[in-house]
């Protein structure tokens, strides 16, 4: 153990050092000083974000179990400025609701306690390392989950995550146990070379991807998100809807296309049935939304059901159009979430019937609401267009035109909804509008980063040459 | 700065400064000055095409390829021929009507404007992209626009109206996407590189099977926008509920979109699939053609007569594509432009009419030659060009079309074309059913005495339109021949 191995995991111990940092922070900062530490801790998480670009070298500590590369690199660095945004467009509930209840602080710690799980999932170089990471990475959660303990339907969806959390866990680690009774190994590099399709491993692996669809909530494992979404704070329904699913995603897609990319016969139909069950549900139940967070939670469903199209092909297309989108989506999402935070905070109003009228009251608002939204439904030119239509490319290339199809059919769905807030905002009008208000600076460099990033990330091609070439380690 | 790449430019340009406009004088002022200087462009244009033609034998001019997404081979690559030439005339110049004919949008005019320029930015990209990706950004660019211009400025039950429209052009883009990336990952069948280009792709030739099976998919991505039967139930609700330039916009330049891919893409690149399905698609364009005309018979609200009479002439449009011969394109396309000038005209009147009555339903209306005759009068020459009378644009059209397509052999296209030429009948028949209810007659309504005539800006945009209808119907070889020339190239792949 050397300096040298130290800094490969430079993420990790930096974000560790500022967690900790802030709980020293904590408990020698008096009271009335206590939302300095608001911006400290962004403060300190924007230079951590910024160091995160320095270069770094593909190597492996822990005797295997720690992994790291330049994609690897790249997602967490992806995952750090959705959490920076995260944190802007947080500030400001922060500030005027935690601190006064003194706890303001754990907050932070806990967030980012959460973070530094999903490093350690992301960079497992074995099962332990990542059902270490799977754990840390859920249960702060749970607790920020409910963190507005003076509402009820806070406390229950802290409850409800941390259940289907344990269950998802469970069953992970069942599927795990059989896996290593399989092939003797936790070991990813070990197992891809003994890893045959006897039933015990096929077992394994379904119950494995299991657990995880819990996280990216993929139908059947979705029943928890509108609930837990609706209930917790938004800072937090946010953060699990774009970072916890990204970093899911990721890993998934890296397993999959590594320890079990010998079994692509067999997981490439079940990923094309789950892709359908999940766009379809997901849309079909997001038509009737009326609660914002409900509304968001069901088209972040059908999102990560457009996502398992690039999964399904097991190719370096397939990794760096999944990597696109999810960026893309993590941009398109903290827009969208960041007007409803903003109008929540301003207003304690979430419905969609509340938005009407909104252009002619707020209008940048409604124009950042828009675009996040066409984003997200795939509307050139903003980025989100290209991230689907990449996705789709991807699974083209395999020869699934059918699954394209019904895809591009839930793209159609998924536009009359998202339609239906801009409906709200554009066309209606309404008796009480939302009254204008000004948004904080905070707030409003989070909204900022997050337009800016809608707008370039599809337009600017190099960037997805990039990645497409960071790419190729996994194949 | 390359003379195509202007075409997005300027509109965007235009956008922008639009954004820091206040009010709407300033807004209109804005619009006007940039959708003149596009139509300058695109008259400047013709000229340098007609300069470039005696010098360039390829089938595009004034090409631009620049690397896009390197990965996918995705360029923005840009050219034109004279068919998109033309087109591009025919846009800047509905455009610059359509804002003549705003010139009193009070209800917030700015984003008027935006989103009328945004859609005409889709309509000039798509015109000149020869790729597939590009093509495939902008038409989808210039669709979205119309759910906010119907939903915030239109009329009636607008908030259905501008969904449908949306959804189901927006459906129709997704069908499409398939057939894109169908005729992509097809596109290395001769063992080349896989690419968007369409001018590559058209070198290649793609397997009889995929062309069986992305024909349709591309055909009826495009066709939607061109009001295919059945797929044309938007149309006359989108029409009916939006404002006056959106509705000229849309049955001016934005339907012909559907006829230009068609062409441009569904003909060109996948020729065997179009021998192979042309006769379901016949069928279908066939019924449409009667079945708006007729449709157009029945109504008394006056947009929805246009409405479905732009199905009926659009669904010529279509069959006549599908006839794969040379005469009968020309025809189609020469429609197309015709259509085009014709229908922005007519909404454009209607919108006068319903904007000084406040109804446009035609049992209501009565005598309108007595009290405003510039209007009455620009309607019954439109309505004359519509039902193809000589001199007008319409005429040299039709006659080409029905000229093209009875010379295919075969009892079935015979009988399609003898079934559609029947429409022209039924055309004049509700065009002077309209005429004679609505110009003629008694005044119905004492208010209406008072009614004032076209306005300057109202009678500059009629007279934009008209310019051309007459000019296309009395000197129609210019533009015939420059669409033949430019036929020639596409239809050695259907022979």
């Amino acid at each position: 153990m050397n300096l040298d191995s130290f800094l490969i995991m430079r993420h990790e111990i930096l974000l560790l050092t500022i967690t900790l940092l802030l709980l020293v922070g904590e408990i020698f900062i008096s009271k009335s000083k206590k939302s300095s530490l608001v911006h400290l801790a962004i403060f300190l998480f924007g230079i951590h974000t910024a160091v995160g670009f320095l270069a770094i070298d593909e190597s492996s500590i822990f005797g295997g179990s720690f992994q790291t590369n330049n994609l690897i690199h790249f997602f967490k660095n992806v995952l750090n400025i959705g959490v920076f945004i995260l944190l802007l467009q947080s500030a400001d509930w922060i500030e005027e609701k935690i601190v006064g209840e003194n706890r303001g602080t754990e907050f932070f710690i806990l967030l980012f306690s959460s973070l530094l799980g999903m490093y350690f999932m992301i960079s497992a170089g074995d099962f332990l390392m990542f059902y270490i990471g799977l754990e840390l990475s859920t249960l702060p959660v749970a607790a920020l989950a409910a963190y507005e303990t003076t509402k009820r339907k806070s406390s229950e969806a802290g409850i409800k995550l941390i259940l289907s959390a344990a269950l998802a866990s469970g069953v992970s680690l069942f599927g795990i146990s059989l896996l290593y009774a399989t092939s003797g190994s936790i070991f990813f590099n070990d197992i891809i070379e003994v890893i045959t399709s006897t039933n015990l491993t096929i077992l394994g692996f379904i119950l494995f991807f299991a657990g995880l669809s819990f996280k990216i909530s993929l139908v059947p494992f979705h029943f928890w998100t509108a609930d837990v979404y609706e209930g917790a704070p938004i800072s937090v329904a946010s953060y699990l809807s774009v970072i916890s699913k990204g970093a899911a995603v990721f890993i998934l897609m890296i397993l999959m296309f590594t320890v079990f990319k010998p079994l692509i016969h067999i997981w490439e139909n079940m990923v094309y049935v789950v892709a359908l069950a999940t766009m379809f549900i997901g849309n079909l139940f997001a038509l009737r939304q009326q609660n914002m967070k409900r509304f968001l939670a069901f088209s972040s469903i059908a999102q990560a059901g457009f996502i398992l199209l690039g999964l399904i092909t097991g190719t370096q297309l397939g990794t760096a159009t999944i990597v696109y989108f999810v960026m893309i989506y993590i941009f398109s999402n903290l827009a969208a979430f960041g007007v409803v935070q903003a109008i929540s905070l301003k207003t304690g109003k979430e419905n969609m019937d509340d938005y009407n009228g909104l252009y002619r009251t707020n209008p940048n608002l409604s124009l950042i609401m828009m675009l996040a939204l066409f984003s997200l439904a795939g509307i050139p030119p903003v980025a989100g267009f290209f991230g689907k239509f990449f996705l789709f490319t991807a699974a083209a290339s395999k020869g699934y035109y059918m699954l394209v199809f019904l895809a591009v059919v839930n793209v159609t769905i998924s536009l009359y909804y998202y339609l239906l807030v801009i409906r709200a905002m554009f066309i209606r009008r309404s008796e009480t509008p939302i009254p204008f208000f000004k948004n904080k600076l905070y707030m409003r460099l989070g909204l900022f980063i997050t337009v800016i990033g809608i707008l370039v990330l599809g337009l600017y091609s190099p960037l997805y040459d990039y990645i497409y070439e960071l790419s190729s380690v996994f194949n | 700065m390359d003379i195509l790449s202007l075409f997005v430019i300027v509109p965007v340009l235009t956008i922008l400064i639009l954004g820091f406009t206040k009010g709407l004088k300033q807004a209109r002022i804005v619009s006007m000055v940039g959708s003149i200087i596009q139509l300058g462009m695109s008259i400047n244009l013709i000229f340098a095409y007609f300069k470039e033609r005696k010098i360039n034998e390829e089938i595009m001019v004034f090409t631009k390829d620049y690397v896009w997404f390197e990965q996918f081979n995705i360029h923005y690559a840009i050219g034109v021929d004279g068919i998109s030439v033309a087109l591009l005339l025919l846009t800047s110049i509905v455009v610059l009507a359509g804002v003549f004919i705003s010139w009193k949008t009070d209800d917030l005019p700015k984003e008027f404007f935006i989103s009328l320029l945004v859609l005409s930015t889709g309509v000039y990209g798509f015109f000149i992209s020869i790729d597939l990706f590009t093509m495939f950004v902008f038409y989808e660019i210039a669709v979205i626009p119309m759910y906010l211009l119907i939903g915030i400025w239109g009329s009636g039950p607008k908030e259905y109206s501008a969904m449908k429209l949306t959804l189901m052009l927006m459906g129709a883009s997704a069908v499409l996407l398939v057939g894109v990336l169908g005729i992509y990952f097809n596109s290395n069948a001769d063992g080349g590189a896989l690419t968007f280009n369409i001018l590559e792709i058209a070198q290649v030739n793609i397997p009889f099977e995929a062309q069986k099976l992305f024909f349709p998919l591309t055909f009826i991505g495009f066709a939607v926008l061109g009001a295919l039967f059945p797929f044309h139930t938007w149309s006359p609700d989108g029409h009916a509920s939006a404002p006056t330039a959106v509705s000229m916009l849309h049955a001016g330049v934005l339907m012909k979109l559907g006829g230009y891919g068609v062409f441009r893409v569904a003909m060109f690149l996948l020729p065997a699939g179009a021998m192979h399905w042309d006769w379901f698609f016949i069928i279908l364009a066939a019924t449409g053609v009667i079945y708006g005309a007729f449709g157009a018979l029945k109504q008394t609200d006056l947009k929805y007569i246009n409405a479905y009479s732009s199905v009926s002439h659009l669904g010529m449009v279509l069959f006549a594509l599908l006839m794969l011969n040379k005469t009968a394109w020309n025809g189609a396309l020469m429609q197309s432009l015709s259509h085009g000038f014709m229908t922005a005209l007519f909404f454009a009147l209607i919108g006068m009419i319903y904007g000084r009555t406040h109804t446009r339903d035609i049992t209501k209306l009565g005598g309108l030659l007595k009290v405003i005759p510039f209007i009455s009068a620009i309607y019954v020459i439109a309505g004359l060009a519509s039902l193809g009378l000589p001199g007008f644009s319409g005429f040299v059209a039709e006659m080409n079309i029905f000229v093209g397509a009875f010379q295919n052999e075969g009892m079935f296209y015979r009988i399609a074309t003898i079934l559609s030429v029947s429409a022209i009948v039924v055309t004049a028949v509700y065009i002077l059913r309209v005429v004679g209810i609505m110009l003629m007659g008694q005044v119905k309504n004492k208010e209406y005495l008072e009614l004032q005539d076209a306005t300057w800006y109202e009678t500059t945009g009629i007279l934009l339109l008209l310019i051309p209808i007459i000019g296309m119907g009395v000197a129609p070889l210019w533009l015939s021949d420059m669409l033949l020339e430019s036929i020639q190239p596409f239809i050695q792949g259907v022979l």
